[in-house]
């Protein structure tokens, strides 16, 4: 980065496009070095609470790179975000240079080599912002893709099985009215959850995904679905509320708060309710035409 | 992180302070803020923000926190149940 010389500040960071481009288009004209640790793709954060962004690696890097002959001075900077896989002592030990934690975003990073390598509180706190949560709707939509397309197309096909064994007329009739469902749902747990996070009531992901699909079940009974027999409401109701309640749950894994012994607890509550509640959909909108 | 709490009683987040040294190199890589040192003894502010990231158990150098670290993702949690229940990898983890 600019023109570093062998006193420049050396700055590592993961193989991560994202980071790197963050890292890089943030620094303004500061001279320094980049030390990219091969975390495989993946972000620091998560490269580190895996361990593929560990001491190790970085002395690798600091080897590989023959680090010892570029610079005079003896100091890594680490993203603050890479501490759950980085031992500090461990780099020390590992190759000789001592690690010292930046700030956790890199847009932060100029100001903390101009104050002197000190970050203010502000620098060493994760966020979660509103545009930050939005960013990540299309990630979530994207994660749930192809596995939700092809339960779809399944669940449209189902649709058509009748009196008649099979009706294609019901198929596309039925089948629409399921998507709209998943899509109530898709918005409920991928969309709404997302950006209204902090005043979903609830602490628990899944429960804030159910209260998200109330108002979109009830809305879509009152709207597309209101021709519907009592069966077919109540599948779809359900079906709304079991994927927007699954959805939500799973963004846990997006957010910079949750725990691992947390995430288990309320996946033990609502995993179970959301199975039922899709069963019970499914057995609801099998049985509709029979009755 | 004002705004934000998950749920309370859970962390499995423990400091021995017999151990500790009093380095501070916890209350620098937390991420919630939730350590701080009142004249070189370690108080743990609010527990309940403790995201068992594991961040200042790896960087303690004398191993008085312990804490089981792990990503809170219900997608890995997931495929970590189905894959032990089936004995083999069915699942691969999302990132």
């Amino acid at each position: 980065m600019g023109s570093p010389g062998p006193q420049s500040p050396v700055l590592v960071t993961a193989n991560y496009k994202l980071s790197f481009d963050a890292l890089r288009h943030r620094l303004g004209r500061v001279d320094a070095w980049l030390l990219v640790v091969d975390t495989r793709g993946i972000n620091v954060w998560c490269a580190a609470g895996k361990s593929t962004f560990s001491a190790e690696e970085v002395c690798e890097c600091v080897r590989r790179f023959r680090l010892g002959e570029l610079v005079s001075h003896r100091q890594l900077i680490l993203p603050q975000l890479a501490a759950p896989g980085v031992a500090a002592q461990a780099v020390r030990k590992g190759c000789g240079f001592s690690a010292l934690f930046g700030p956790v975003r890199a847009a932060d990073v100029a100001t903390y080599l101009a104050n002197g390598q000190r970050c203010n509180e502000a620098m060493r706190t994760v966020t979660f912002s509103l545009a930050e949560r939005a960013v990540l709707i299309p990630v979530e939509l994207f994660l749930v893709g192809r596995s939700l397309l092809i339960a779809l197309a399944v669940a449209v096909l189902l649709s058509g099985l009748g009196p008649m064994v099979f009706s294609p007329t019901a198929a596309l009739e039925r089948g629409l009215m399921l998507l709209a469902g998943a899509g109530f749902g898709l918005l409920g747990g991928a969309v709404l959850t997302p950006l209204l996070l902090p005043w979903l009531p609830g602490r628990q992901f899944w429960l804030k995904g159910v209260v998200a699909a109330l108002p979109l079940a009830i809305f879509g009974l009152l709207g597309p679905g209101r021709n519907l027999g009592a069966a077919e409401q109540a599948a779809l109701a359900l079906w709304t509320i079991a994927l927007s309640s699954y959805l939500a749950m799973n963004f846990t894994g997006s957010t910079p708060f949750t725990s691992l012994s947390g995430v288990e607890y309320e996946m033990r509550r609502g995993l179970p309710v959301q199975l039922g509640a899709a069963g019970l959909a499914l057995i609801l909108w099998l049985a509709a035409p029979f009755c | 992180m004002r705004g934000y709490r998950y749920i309370d009683g859970l962390a499995t987040l423990q400091v021995d302070c017999e151990r500790c040294v009093g380095c501070g190199a916890c209350v620098v890589v937390c991420p919630h803020r939730i350590f701080s040192l009142e004249a070189g003894r370690l108080e743990i502010n609010d527990p309940d923000l403790c995201m068992e990231c594991g961040a200042c158990a790896r960087n303690c150098p004398v191993q008085a926190i312990t804490v089981d670290a792990g990503v809170g993702c219900a997608a890995a949690v997931l495929s970590a149940w189905v894959n032990r229940f089936f004995g083999r990898k069915v699942l691969s983890d999302c990132c």
